[in-house]
């Protein structure tokens, strides 16, 4: 287990510098720099001209890619131009939110669409399944962006049930320990804050979760129903076992371990695709960040943010593996 | 499989019992939970996050509208117009040269740190700008103190701006004197900027303590510019939080305030960086106002009760042409064309909110030197063509850029009034050859490089002077025009440097007449950008240099 885990650690070191030689091309490609979304309609040639080079940008590409390498061995992303900070400290300013929402989303989409795609599989062709399937359908259907808007114009606008912005209500003054703020408000026993920061939570993480939703509610369905007209599962039962027994150790279990996989993947999915639910809800979190990014060509961040997906994305995968060899011992043979 | 079930029940019904619980909170707090208790707290939505809690630092809008509250400078604008006032010094003069200017400062103002304001803080304010080095000499960074007052004490990069400022001296407690090399189109006017707002000498000392640093290749702005704690100005309201990761900027009612004292106890500043969603947030009941209301949206909200006072014109929207790229616009002939092809009037009434203007020359007419001797084109395709024919350009073909995803308190839709421009010009016969261009920065980059034949952008004054508008553009050569008319230069440049305010005028006035005469472009219109507040709020007065003081504003 140790082994599995110290190779995939040390396969993350050629994939990051792979991807960042390819990121630093794309980027010095695409016109333009940050001289000028700092200046604005103020900028001159000249203003411009001393912003680059104040900022190491007249520098040739392999120069820049350098420093930027060798920051990035000492752990540093660098600053970003937008805002004047180090990159690092803007991420941990803001990926707690983003990680807080995709979790809320995640838990959403575990919770509801595991039990809903096992029902549906084992009441197949009921009213059940045929409204989950159908319902999953307009899930993956449905722009994540549209269905944010939606539930934000109804239960946010409308019926004012929800806020309709933000992490936190206006003045509402929480300890911050962790960045969590539903898990601060717990810590600190300002219970208030949590039940506050889960309202702010609900909306974007139910648009967020449209997708993963859909995809375990199918997911579940089809992989119970296979393993449902498997032969073990027909010899577990006709040689007397508990229905409970077969269900829950052969069919489940088994069943599970694909959609495993797809939670591992859509998790990091869903870190590096909250930018339009966070954008609608102006949730503040990593999302939200990157789009003023683009827009202000905020190259250390956007490397920085690229690679850090990339990281998680190896992570959750490492996750995963070690997840299946629990469920599954013989991956842990082969 | 009964243990399944039951697990998948529970699941369920802990589910739903999140999901009523929720609606039911969220109803009670809908009927006014914590709208009743926000009595004493007003928010209010910008577009973008404050880049800095030190407007020397800034030149942004963003980051304004938040230090003005706490911060003023040595001279202000009437509430609601442009007209400079006094601020922290009551009165204000300068010698005949326009080199020495001298402050009569108000007594009794203290900061927020219970430090006294004095002649001794103006000149330690002015002094630590002048003294700035390393990053702080970045145009980045020092922005405004450069337009204004040139360059440092000492210039570390050759090609920084020459000093302007001289000295201060803190002639006596309550008289400070502030003395330039060479007279200026910027002053007074300034002096009022927020980005030369005055700060305590005992927060300066600590400001210097944290050196804006460039680690690795960039800027990186000091920690106490960053978090609310060191900063400290005169304002009536005082920054007390920045909670960057809920995007809200604090302040508390100022009790020492030597003016009328805030109205409302707690001002929030939060972002909410869509059209849509700060429209949304205050329908909603989340905010008490917000700026850049989308023009669409502003009979809406009227509709709804809400109140968008509109703000007096202070900008300028134009169509620039570049004769380097293009050289057919070298002919005044065709520049005149375009300029008569134009309808103006129908952009106007069909694009702009109530109260928008056609414009006749690069600056709106609330500012002085405004002329109304200058030559206009008036809407005439028939003339336009003959304009054409005349230069031989009967088939003359244009790039036009255009920005998306943009919205600017000039120009409210960028595309549509592209579409009906694009319309005007190929009604008198000019192929328009359309480019879309993403904002910033592609689109900015095109446009100061010069490198679209014709393009649309525009301006929002920082303070009543009229080199504020024509200076930026028609001083000297820019490659986004791409002309050298030593005629229309010097027209300008002269207005600059008339030290008598009715002679700067006149001499504005004068160059308005030289640039309409050479036609360098189109001046299309001046747009009144509009506010929101909501249906309980008594609204400040609205600036047209949007410098709305927050204040003033109180619940119904």
């Amino acid at each position: 287990m140790l082994r599995l885990v110290v190779r995939r650690l040390l396969q993350l070191i050629p994939t990051l510098l792979g991807l960042s030689v390819l990121l630093f091309l794309w980027l010095n490609r695409l016109p333009g720099g940050p001289a000028s979304a700092i200046l604005g309609e103020r900028a001159t040639e000249a203003e411009v001209a001393r912003i680059n080079r104040a900022l190491g940008l007249d520098q040739p590409v392999y120069v820049q890619y350098w420093r930027f390498l060798k920051r990035i061995v000492e752990l540093d992303l660098g600053t970003s131009t937008q805002t004047g900070q180090p990159v690092w400290d803007e991420f941990a300013l803001r990926f707690p939110a983003t990680v807080e929402l995709s979790i809320a989303a995640i838990l959403i989409a575990v919770v509801v669409g595991i039990p809903l795609g096992y029902l549906a599989a084992k009441r197949r062709g009921g009213w059940l399944d045929v409204a989950s399937v159908s319902g999953s359908l307009l899930g993956i259907c449905i722009p994540v962006f549209f269905l944010a808007l939606l539930l934000k114009g109804v239960f946010a606008v409308q019926l004012q049930w929800f806020p309709s912005y933000g992490r936190l209500s206006t003045g509402l003054n929480a300890t911050d320990v962790t960045g969590f703020a539903v898990l601060d408000g717990l810590l600190t026993g300002e219970f208030d804050a949590s039940w506050d920061a889960i309202m702010h939570l609900i909306l974007p993480a139910v648009a967020l979760a449209s997708i993963p939703l859909a995809v375990i509610v199918r997911m579940t369905r089809a992989s119970v129903l296979e393993v449902l007209g498997e032969d073990y599962v027909r010899t577990a039962e006709s040689k007397g076992l508990e229905k409970r027994v077969v269900r829950g150790r052969h069919v489940l279990r088994n069943a599970m371990l694909p959609v495993i996989t797809a939670v591992g993947l859509l998790t990091g999915s869903l870190l590096s695709g909250a930018v339009l639910t966070e954008s609608v809800f102006s949730f503040g979190g990593i999302g939200s960040f990157i789009r003023t990014s683009i827009d202000a060509r905020d190259y250390p961040v956007l490397v920085g943010f690229i690679l850090f997906i990339a990281m998680v994305y190896v992570l959750i995968n490492l996750l995963v593996d070690l997840a299946y060899s629990i469920i599954d011992p013989r991956v842990r043979v082969h | 499989m009964r243990i399944l079930k039951s697990r998948a029940a529970r699941v369920i019904t802990a589910a739903v019992a999140v999901g009523l619980v929720a609606t039911g909170c969220s109803s009670e707090r809908g009927e006014g939970g914590d709208k009743a208790g926000a009595k004493d707290t007003f928010v209010f939505a910008g577009a973008g996050d404050p880049g800095s809690l030190d407007p020397a630092l800034a030149s942004d809008g963003e980051t304004f509208r938040v230090t003005r509250q706490a911060f003023e400078a040595l001279l202000e604008h009437e509430p609601g117009g442009s007209k400079l006032v006094g601020g922290l010094a009551e009165k204000w003069s300068s010698d005949p040269a326009g080199k020495v200017w001298t402050f009569n400062l108000r007594q009794g103002v203290k900061f927020h740190d219970g430090e006294a304001f004095n002649a001794d803080a103006v000149c330690a304010n002015y002094n630590h700008w002048f003294n700035w080095k390393g990053t702080y000499q970045s145009s980045a960074v020092s922005y405004y103190w450069q337009t204004i007052m040139g360059g440092f004490a000492k210039n570390e990069d050759p090609e920084a701006p020459k000093a302007n400022f001289k000295s201060c001296t803190a002639k006596d407690e309550n008289t400070a004197v502030i003395e330039v090399n060479e007279p200026s189109a910027n002053l007074p006017g300034g002096f009022s900027l927020q980005a030369l707002a005055i700060h305590s000498p005992k927060a300066l000392k600590e400001y210097e303590k944290q050196d804006a640093t460039a680690k690795g290749d960039a800027i990186t702005y000091p920690k106490y510019s960053q978090e609310a704690g060191t900063v400290a100005g005169t304002g009536p309201y005082k920054i007390t939080k920045w909670n960057k990761g809920n995007k809200e900027v604090s302040l508390e009612a100022f009790d020492g305030y030597w003016g009328e004292k805030a109205k409302v106890k707690n001002l929030v500043f939060r972002t909410i960086d869509t059209e849509d969603g700060r429209r949304q947030a205050l329908q909603a009941g989340d905010i008490d106002g917000y700026d850049l209301v989308a023009p669409a949206d502003v009979k809406t909200l009227e509709g709804e009760g809400y109140q968008v006072p509109t703000r007096d014109v202070f900008n300028i929207f134009y169509v620039g042409m570049s004769q380097e790229v293009n050289p057919a616009l070298k002919k005044p002939e065709v520049r005149q064309a375009i300029t008569h092809a134009i309808d103006r009037e129908n952009l106007v009434k069909t694009q702009l909110p109530e109260g928008g203007k056609a414009a006749t020359q690069f600056m709106p007419d609330t500012v002085a030197g405004f002329s109304d001797k200058v030559k206009t084109y008036p809407f005439d395709t028939n003339k336009a063509k003959e304009l054409l024919k005349a230069a031989g350009e009967e088939k003359l073909t244009v790039e036009f850029c255009y920005p998306t995803e943009v919205t600017r308190p000039y120009m409210p839709a960028p595309q549509d009034m592209f579409e009906l421009m694009k319309a005007d010009l190929e009604k008198a016969g000019i192929t328009v050859k359309p480019k879309a261009m993403k904002w910033a920065p592609d689109y900015l980059d095109a446009t100061e490089a010069g490198s679209c034949a014709l393009h649309m952008l525009g301006w929002t004054g920082d303070f009543n002077d009229g080199f504020n508008f024509i200076g930026t553009w028609f001083a000297g050569y820019d490659k986004q025009w791409g002309f050298k008319d030593q005629k229309v230069f010097d027209a300008v440049n002269a207005a600059s440097k008339v030290t008598d305010p009715a002679g700067r005028v006149d001499a504005y006035k004068a160059a308005n007449d030289a640039i309409m005469a050479y036609a360098p472009g189109v001046p299309i219109s001046s747009s009144p950008p509009a506010i929101a507040f909501g249906k309980n709020v008594n609204p400040p007065k609205v600036s047209p240099l949007t410098q709305e003081n927050f204040a003033e504003v109180s619940f119904k």
